[in-house]
């Protein structure tokens, strides 16, 4: 068996039935491997790169197992970077093969050769570069298990065209040791012991959950500690969908763009306990103010996010799963005292929270309309994606989630243009639930050539566009923090989005008018092909509550809620 | 709170491209490196790394979670001065002006209980080893002759008992 054969068997093994690529001169001897083994695994086809690596991301975030992009060498890899990086910043596991020169000529700046070792060395867990066939099995192994295992994280490995076509001699390995490899899974009981005192002596506790708690499948223990204690919940962005947010201790996302009420409780609470979140500076503010009346509990399977941003009182490292089972089993066996006073303010004003309407008529449809359109029509298993910018903002506060894995988003690196592609990825990884693609004009361009990708491959996802003819985000900064000074930010007439379908074999849906939304998202939803549904958006509409960067959690402004006065006496 | 000087040692894997990680994160973190050294160790395949940091207790503390984090990192020591053998070998090259400038020089060097390694009629080039708090003492006192050039290797340190 030659070594192209050896990465698709292992590939087998370790479960990928399907890779997302994109051929070149340093992997055909890899695609060669795919027609040997049709039966067990495919590859789809994307029309760049960098659409094959958000969609591994998609298909990872979706199905909780590694996704797979395949890249040549040189400018082939080089598109997969952006969405490597992206996978490094929200934890996502992925296994991203480049193609290489052969080793031979490694180092000689040969044809279509890039040091993708080096490129990838700050934006993945770990690269690993094989240069003997028979290293094969054992790196596959080892990427799968460090990507997969703790933090999860971008794995990439390049692959010089020789090692493809040699021979390979030895045995697979039945197990790999990484010494260098250790997790801590189960928490340390005395630092459980801490908590559990300071949850127990707590006036105002609040629960902040982050993507951790997605990542170890904690969710129904999350919903046991959360009956069983009746501690309020806010998740961070990418943790949003872990706790039903229909629950009535659901308080929704907190940061810039976080819910009112999410933002207020964190910075009444007196206990805040973090699990599986690692403080990013778009959840915090101001680090100094942030949380400042709050003891800090922080549980985190990476150690070194503990302490990192925000000064924690009782660290705890661990897997979210285990401690959240051992905060439970160490609290069933005490009483909890009723925190009436803190739940009830906390109530009252989410309802206020929950009845706000759009305060401005506007003269084309407002974002907020779609989104309470998509909220009717959503099942629990569907899922939404979406791309980078002010619909994305909308979309994580205003919609809906119940399970977890529903709502795959671009957190950390904020990366224009993973909608599509990843949408095609969460729906390879569950073709029964809808997918719905909530993107902006700006964002969708940017990847828009995957729409080819979805006609070929017979993907059927549901586009929703949110055109406003600008770079809503960047425009909405301009208008808040530099008086209007519109620079770039205007993309003037975009394209037909509806005859971009049609040249691509797709269906399109123009939608100008609030009533048009509901019937054209149910055609999308029965028609047999993809079909983008273009809503006209108010142009120039800003997504509120915003907290400027660095600010103070209590000075997040617009949205329609009242200032919380009456219901928080401690600000 | 307070920067000082912070030893850490680490056991890595023996593999091309470990430094390179070690160093790049440091540089990515914005983590400043005083001093590397890198040398084999008895087991085959494992290399011990000595670096040394300036900063402060938090500062330290993020550095040796960082470098645990990486996959061919297998163990992180802090190597607190009052528990480890620290050192540093220097070679410094001494101008000799004149001929009394040669006597203080040389008596100098037998004070620090340095080694000559070379002489010609215009410089010595001694050899010392010690902690680097020692040898930043030698280079000053020699500034009064002129310092043509040092050679530093940076810490390394093993621990105590």
């Amino acid at each position: 068996m030659n070594g192209a054969n050896m990465i698709i068997k292992m590939l087998i093994r370790e479960k990928t039935n399907v890779t997302f690529g994109f051929p070149g001169g340093a992997v055909i001897p890899l695609f060669d491997a795919f027609l040997e083994h049709k039966d067990k695994i495919k590859n789809v086809l994307v029309r760049h790169e960098q659409g094959a690596a958000h969609a591994a991301e998609g298909y990872a975030r979706a199905s909780g197992k590694a996704g797979v992009c395949i890249a040549t060498s040189g400018p082939g890899a080089c598109n997969l970077v952006t969405g490597i990086a992206d996978a490094y910043m929200d934890s996502v596991p992925i296994i991203a093969f480049g193609g290489q020169v052969p080793t031979t000529l490694i180092g000689n700046d040969a044809f279509q050769e890039t040091d993708m070792m080096g490129i990838t060395l700050p934006i993945t867990k770990h690269n690993f570069q094989i240069r003997n066939a028979n290293k094969i099995a054992e790196t596959i192994m080892k990427a799968f298990k460090i990507a997969q295992s703790g933090r999860p994280g971008p794995v990439y490995i390049d692959l010089p065209k020789d090692i493809q076509v040699e021979e390979v001699t030895e045995p697979i390995p039945r197990d790999v040791a990484i010494p260098g490899f250790k997790l801590t899974i189960k928490p340390n009981p005395v630092q459980i012991k801490l908590a559990v005192e300071a949850i127990l002596n707590s006036e105002r506790p609040l629960l902040l959950v982050g993507q951790g708690v997605v990542i170890s499948n904690a969710h129904k223990e999350l919903r046991e500690f959360v009956n069983l204690t009746k501690i309020p919940v806010t998740t961070t962005f990418m943790g949003k969908g872990v706790f039903d947010e229909r629950h009535p201790l659901s308080l929704g996302t907190v940061g810039m763009h976080g819910r009112k009420i999410a933002n207020y409780a964190t910075l009444n609470a007196d206990l805040l306990i973090a699990i599986g979140c690692r403080f990013s500076d778009r959840i915090t503010g101001n680090l100094k103010t942030y949380a400042e009346n709050a003891k800090i509990i922080h549980a985190d399977i990476d150690p070194a996010e503990i302490g990192k941003n925000v000064e924690v009182d009782i660290p705890i490292v661990g897997d979210a799963k285990e401690v959240l089972i051992a905060l439970i089993n160490t609290i069933k066996k005490k009483t909890i005292k009723e925190k009436e006073g803190w739940i009830n303010k906390i109530k009252r004003y989410k309802q206020i929270c929950d009845g706000c309407v759009p305060l401005h008529k506007t003269k084309k449809i407002h974002p907020r309309v779609v989104m309470s359109n998509i909220n009717k029509i959503m099942k629990p298993d569907d899922i939404v994606v979406t791309g980078v910018g002010q619909h994305q903002m909308f979309a994580g506060h205003f919609i809906k989630c119940s399970k977890p894995r529903t709502f795959i988003s671009s957190g950390g690196a904020g990366t224009m243009g993973f909608g599509l592609p990843a949408a095609i990825g969460a729906k390879v990884a569950k073709p029964s639930s809808n997918v719905f693609l909530i993107d902006g004009d700006g964002s969708f361009q940017m990847t828009i050539q995957e729409l080819g990708t979805i006609k070929e491959e017979n993907i059927k996802i549901i586009p929703i566009i949110m055109n406003n003819s600008y770079l809503g985000m960047v425009r909405q900064w301009l208008e808040l923090f530099l008086g209007k000074r519109y620079s770039n930010v205007y993309l003037g007439r975009t394209p037909d989005f509806v005859k971009v379908a049609e040249a691509y074999g797709l269906e399109g849906i123009r939608v100008e008018r609030e009533s048009e939304l509901e019937p054209a998202i149910k055609k999308a939803i029965s028609n047999d092909v993809t079909t983008i549904i273009d809503v006209q958006v108010e142009e120039e509409v800003n997504i509120l509550p915003m907290l400027a960067p660095g600010g103070h959690l209590k000075d997040a402004f617009g949205g329609c809620m009242p200032a919380p006065g009456k219901f928080f006496e401690r600000e | 709170m307070k920067e000082r000087r912070n030893v850490i040692a680490m056991l890595v894997e023996d593999q091309p491209g470990v430094l390179t990680k070690i160093a790049g994160m440091f540089a990515r973190r914005g983590f400043n490196i005083d001093t590397i050294t890198v040398g084999k160790t008895i087991t085959p395949g494992i290399s011990k790394m000595v670096i040394t940091v300036f900063g402060d207790d938090k500062t330290v503390e993020q550095v040796k979670k960082q470098i645990n984090k990486l996959i061919n990192t297998i163990k992180v020591i802090e190597m607190p001065e009052e528990r480890s053998v620290i050192r540093e070998l220097c070679l410094v090259k001494i101008a000799i002006p004149n001929k009394k400038a040669k006597e203080d020089i040389l008596r100098y060097t037998k004070i620090y209980k340095t080694k000559i390694v070379d002489i010609t009629p215009k410089s010595v080039t001694a050899e010392l080893v010690g902690v680097p708090a020692k040898i930043d003492a030698f280079i000053e006192l020699m500034k009064q002759f002129g310092i043509r050039e040092i050679s530093r290797t940076g810490v390394t340190a093993i621990s105590r008992g």
